[in-house]
């Protein structure tokens, strides 16, 4: 099962789950199945068109999935998805 | 930077430095570039106290603090280059103090002034590196702008609760490769509101102490040409599990700046990119609703008037204040509507007055309340006017 890291600021939206496993075989079916777990969290990482969001990144292991297959790179068993977000405290 | 073989050092710098200079890798060379170098630290907050204090007691040579804001009591739980008898006085003058009583052989330049498109390029010209420490979403797409405007090594970390990133934007390494910078990392800011700031959200107190730390150290390697700074990587601390990680940073052929087709040359508004209507303002977006001030709600209680008041916070914030209001978190106010009175004025309340205008606004639309009114500044103005007594967070 991919396992998806969910960040501090996002929490809230996940009943403060700090990650999520999924067996889907790609990121963008992996953040599907996260945003229908938990619906609230859609909007904050999905804009109305359905597309990851620009202050959201998504990284699959350590390497940025826009220059992997973007939302459609595949994951696999082990695969880390990590949910990135803007953050600006000082 | 000055050229580093005009540099001198006296006895005391000598003793001073001594476990730098016995580095083999560091030794008297990277000490000459961090005396000759010019560093500008653009707020002297969380991140800013390690920052200040390493920068200054390791010897960067010139250093710049950039902070409009005043020391207040909530800052001293991490902001540790300030002490008690520092609440009410300019942050940059009590930096001042503290670095150049650690190390009195360096130069410190204040700027007691909001970092603004207007006066950025003026100030970060004249420095070398800028370790950004800010703590909005405006000031750090506008340092990012100026630096790679004016070919600055952009040194970031920002945290909240209890994560920290850490990365070093602008680089250009010895093959003259330039490194991403902010926005090949974040094209766009979030949406007001999405993101609480730490004034809003909180933040542990040792972690700026560790990213700020982390980041006066990426500065020390970009200055003295020693290791390999965090360009093109962006570092992740999760306090909470004690989980480190380090992703790679792209640049984006999109950026406005360095991408394929850059079309900003010069700084724009950045409060209006970021969505920030007013500073001081929180996010409430949605249509007005019925308001009461303090002062109005202490004298109807005094006159005796029977009225339900209700706090819409978390149950951890009314643990650390309340007026004794019956408590329903914004996010059960649906849930449990049926508590709430329909055949008395009711006033809700919050931290500062916005959830409890949205509380009210989905009151309102969902079950056709006409009788509640919203707390104008919520319990931070009922403490400031009414009952000093009272602790503000």
């Amino acid at each position: 099962m991919a396992k998806i890291i969910i960040p501090t600021p996002l929490r809230k939206f996940t009943a403060n789950q700090a990650s999520f496993e999924s067996p889907k075989a790609s990121v963008a079916e992996a953040i599907g199945e996260l945003t229908a777990a938990y619906p609230d969290l859609r909007r904050h990482l999905l804009g109305d068109d359905g597309k990851l969001r620009p202050f959201i990144k998504v990284y699959v292991g350590e390497e940025d999935i826009k220059v992997l297959e973007g939302e459609q790179t595949p994951v696999g068993e082990q695969t880390l998805i990590s949910i990135i977000p803007a953050i600006a405290g000082g | 930077m000055q050229l580093t073989k005009e540099i001198t050092f006296s006895k005391q710098e000598i003793e001073r430095y001594s476990r730098h200079l016995i580095i083999p890798e560091f030794n008297i060379e990277g000490q000459r570039k961090l005396k000759a170098a010019r560093v500008l630290v653009v707020g002297s907050g969380g991140l800013g106290s390690p920052l200040l204090q390493y920068l200054a007691a390791a010897g960067v040579g010139t250093i710049g603090i950039v902070d409009y804001d005043v020391v207040d009591e909530t800052n001293l739980q991490r902001q540790v280059l300030f002490g008690l008898e520092s609440v009410g006085k300019a942050k940059v003058e009590e930096a001042k103090k503290r670095i150049l009583s650690l190390n009195p052989h360096i130069k410190v330049k204040t700027y007691n002034t909001l970092l603004s498109s207007e006066n950025a390029l003026d100030i970060i010209r004249d420095y070398d590196v800028v370790a950004d420490g800010t703590d909005n979403f405006p000031t750090r797409y506008l340092v990012n702008d100026a630096c790679v405007l004016l070919d600055k090594v952009n040194v970031y970390a920002s945290i909240f609760r209890f994560e920290g990133q850490v990365s070093v934007f602008n680089y250009v390494d010895e093959q003259g490769r330039r490194g991403p910078n902010y926005r090949d990392l974040f094209p766009a800011p979030p949406p007001p509101g999405l993101v609480p700031s730490c004034a809003e959200g909180g933040v542990i107190g040792v972690l700026p102490g560790i990213i700020g730390s982390l980041q006066a150290l990426e500065v020390l390697k970009v200055v003295s040409g020693v290791g390999e700074p965090l360009s093109g990587r962006l570092f992740l601390f999760d306090a909470l599990n004690f989980e480190t990680r380090i992703l790679k940073v792209h640049p984006d052929p999109a950026n406005p700046l360095t991408g394929a087709n850059p079309t900003q040359t010069e700084l724009i508004d950045y409060v209006q990119f970021c969505g920030v209507p007013h500073e001081e303002k929180e996010h409430d977006e949605g249509p007005a609703v019925k308001s009461i001030t303090v002062q109005k709600l202490k004298a109807r209680l005094d006159a005796g008037e029977d009225l339900q008041i209700i706090d819409v916070r978390e149950p951890h914030e009314y643990e650390i204040v309340n007026i004794g209001a019956a408590l329903i978190p914004l996010g059960q106010i649906r849930e449990q509507a049926g508590a709430i009175a329909r055949d008395k004025p009711v006033v809700l309340h919050c931290r500062s007055g916005v959830r409890s205008a949205k509380a009210i606004r989905q009151l309102e639309e969902a079950f056709g309340f006409t009788n509640l009114y919203n707390l104008q500044g919520g319990i931070l103005a009922y403490a400031k006017e009414i009952d000093p007594a009272l602790p503000v967070y």
